[in-house]
């Protein structure tokens, strides 16, 4: 079973100097219970692919084509917004990056977790007996006495947990996490992850796992896909490109500092060049201006090379391995 | 907590005169009819122009009626007005100013117009007009006061909205199936509302004053019901020779005044210094 697939998605920002393609005929799916990662530097267009799947891109966004099929039968790119609305903390349910900021300043973190519940019939007892029932899942120690704490009572990382105690509350099919580990130090972040693979054994959900970090990526994800500008340059199975990746970008991410990335880097390692400016892409293969491999094929759009099993790179010259790259 | 905030305003030298102040004037209020045992408007023409005594401890007036009672129940209707307009305005600036913060542009852009041009209407033509259509009362008063108050409480209302609108918490509470209704209720109000009532504590001295303005212009509530504007008036007809009854209306209204500016000044330096130089 499938609990999101995106085919060939688009979307495009109005801007004052034209329209920009922040993604392009994207593609990508996440089985049950699976945990799918997604890297790519920054602006690369990880938050609007959420934001596109979520239905909250903002107003100058637009989906240009393609489909979100969730859950098998429903289309997201169509949905129509109270529909959309239902979905969202009920079957879809998302952690973000800045565990400062996700909750509620004002508000103690009982009376948030009971809000979060306000879709189910059970009375305040209840709910606040599956609040601390869930706080206990993440982890958190003594729950019922910090009920009635505020957010600036917890630490960083508890804080991070709430947050993720509050997105599985209602058992979601789909938990989508923006890059939830960023801001934490490593010794947290190694617990963090560890937490949500339990987690999502134990709830049997599905996670599409945003990251910077090459490394969080391959201890947590099942799959992972690699974007470019907006578009999916290569994905897999995570052992498949870590192995053996063969788009070129791919390629330079994973060769840039190996010592490092087996440890966790809090970056993606930087490679030369930046990326290209999206209201103008390059008319072939849209890592063309960067890409040491390029030669004049590059200059027409790639096909997508079928590499076995669900391994996909898009690129001419995707038959070139890591190890021969130097070579 | 009350308790911790009332202690910590009184260690504040203003702060102090301003709570006592404002808990005197609040209780005689409130106790009036406790507190003297004359009818505020009953004429006694045997005692006019009676100057203070044990008997009247204020004096009396041009009809013979007990000032001090005066005062007392003077003070009913400028703390009514007070608050009630203050507590409309609020409502009606919060709903006012969440709708243009969190609504769409266009309607942000009508609505900041509105206020606007509600904003640059001079206070006493806008007195003077509404009185035209409606005749004094106490309504003219309320609309007054809120007419004056609404737009600047709408639009900071809006500003902080449009910050929180994209607040991590709120963004995260989007993703979670909040509707608009409920994010504004649960994730924006409560977090704007502290320094705004801070804000608006501190505009009650001039209601109090635009109440006292109106009466005494002979705009506002309409005698016999007492009013501390009327009994201004009245002194100032007669200030050659009963000096006591400009007395007993002014001192009322420059007592309040001083006593909520005070109080609403130091709350504010205590709780939200980044409003200090703001009002
Ligand atoms: N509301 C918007 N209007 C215009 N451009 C946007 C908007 N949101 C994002 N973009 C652009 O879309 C691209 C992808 O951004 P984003 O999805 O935030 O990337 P990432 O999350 O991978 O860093 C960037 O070039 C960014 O500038
Ligand atoms: S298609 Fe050409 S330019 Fe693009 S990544 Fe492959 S080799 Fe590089
Ligand atoms: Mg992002």
């Amino acid at each position: 079973m499938t609990v999101l697939e995106v085919k060939n998605l688009s979307v495009a920002f109005h801007t004052e100097s034209g329209p920009l393609e922040a993604l392009k005929q994207v593609s990508f799916s996440v089985p049950a219970n699976r945990s799918v990662g997604v890297v790519g530097e920054s602006g690369c267009g990880k938050s609007t692919l959420i934001n596109a799947i979520l239905g909250l891109l903002a107003d100058n966004g637009e989906i240009t084509s393609g489909e979100i099929i969730f859950e098998g039968d429903k289309d997201l790119a169509r949905l129509d917004p109270t529909a959309m609305r239902g979905l969202r903390g009920l079957r879809i349910a998302t952690v973000f990056q800045d565990p400062m900021g996700a909750l509620n300043p004002v508000l103690s973190v009982g009376r948030q977790m009971r809000d979060i519940q306000y879709r189910s019939n059970l009375s305040k007892r209840d709910k606040d007996a599956r609040s601390v029932a869930m706080l206990r899942k993440v982890r958190i120690p003594d729950p019922e006495s910090r009920l009635t704490q505020f957010p600036h009572e917890f630490s960083g990382g508890m804080k991070q947990r709430i947050a993720i105690a509050m997105a599985l509350m209602m058992e979601p099919a789909l938990l989508i996490a923006d890059e939830p580990t960023t801001a934490l130090d490593a010794t947290l972040e190694v617990a963090t992850i560890e937490l949500l693979k339990d987690l999502q054994r134990d709830i049997g959900c599905s996670v599409l796992f945003i990251s910077h970090h090459l490394g969080v990526i391959a201890e947590l994800c099942d799959e992972m896909i690699v974007m470019y500008a907006g578009e999916v340059v290569e994905s897999g199975t995570t052992r498949e490109i870590f192995h053996d990746a063969r788009h070129p970008y791919t390629q330079k991410l994973l060769a840039c500092d190996p010592a490092r990335l087996s440890q966790r880097v809090a970056r993606l390692p930087t490679i030369a060049g930046t990326l290209p400016d999206l209201r103008r892409r390059p008319s072939g293969c849209v890592f063309q201006p960067r890409c040491d491999r390029a030669d004049a094929q590059c200059l027409t759009p790639p096909p997508s090379a079928v590499l076995g099993g669900s391994h996909i790179a898009h690129c001419w010259h995707a038959d070139i391995p890591l190890g021969a790259m130097n070579a | 907590m009350i308790w911790r905030t009332v202690r910590r305003i009184m260690r504040e030298p203003l702060g102090a005169i301003g709570l006592t102040l404002v808990t005197v004037v609040e209780l005689s209020a409130v106790f009036a009819s406790g507190l003297t045992s004359y009818a505020p408007s009953k004429i006694s023409p045997a005692e006019r122009f009676a100057s203070p005594s044990l008997l009247h401890l204020l004096g009396t007036d041009h009809l013979g009626r007990d000032l001090l009672t005066r005062v007392l129940y003077g003070g009913r209707v400028a703390l009514l007005i007070a608050l009630g307009a203050t507590a409309v305005s609020l409502v009606v600036g919060v709903v006012l100013g969440l709708i243009a913060g969190y609504g769409p542009r266009w309607l942000d852009n009508v609505l900041l117009l509105i206020f606007d041009a509600v904003k640059s209407f001079p206070t006493v033509m806008l007195a003077l007009t509404l009185v035209t259509l409606f005749g004094p009362s106490l309504y003219a008063v309320v609309l007054v006061v809120m007419l004056v108050n609404v737009p600047g409480y709408a639009r900071i209302i809006r500003t902080q909205t449009l910050v929180l609108k994209s607040a991590e918490h709120v963004m995260a509470a989007r993703s979670m199936g909040a509707s608009a209704g409920r994010i504004l209720r649960v994730h924006i109000l409560p977090n704007i509302i502290g320094p705004i009532l801070i804000l608006i504590s501190m505009d009650i001295p001039v209601v109090v004053a635009i109440e006292a303005g109106m009466s005494f212009l002979g705009l506002g509530v309409r005698p016999p019901t007492p009013s501390w504007g009327a009994i201004l008036n009245d002194g100032f007809a007669n200030i050659r020779d009963s000096y006591w009854i400009v007395i007993a209306g002014g001192l009322p209204i420059v007592l309040t005044t001083l006593g909520f500016t005070f109080f609403g000044e130091t709350l504010r330096d205590l709780f939200d210094p980044r409003l200090k130089g703001r009002s």
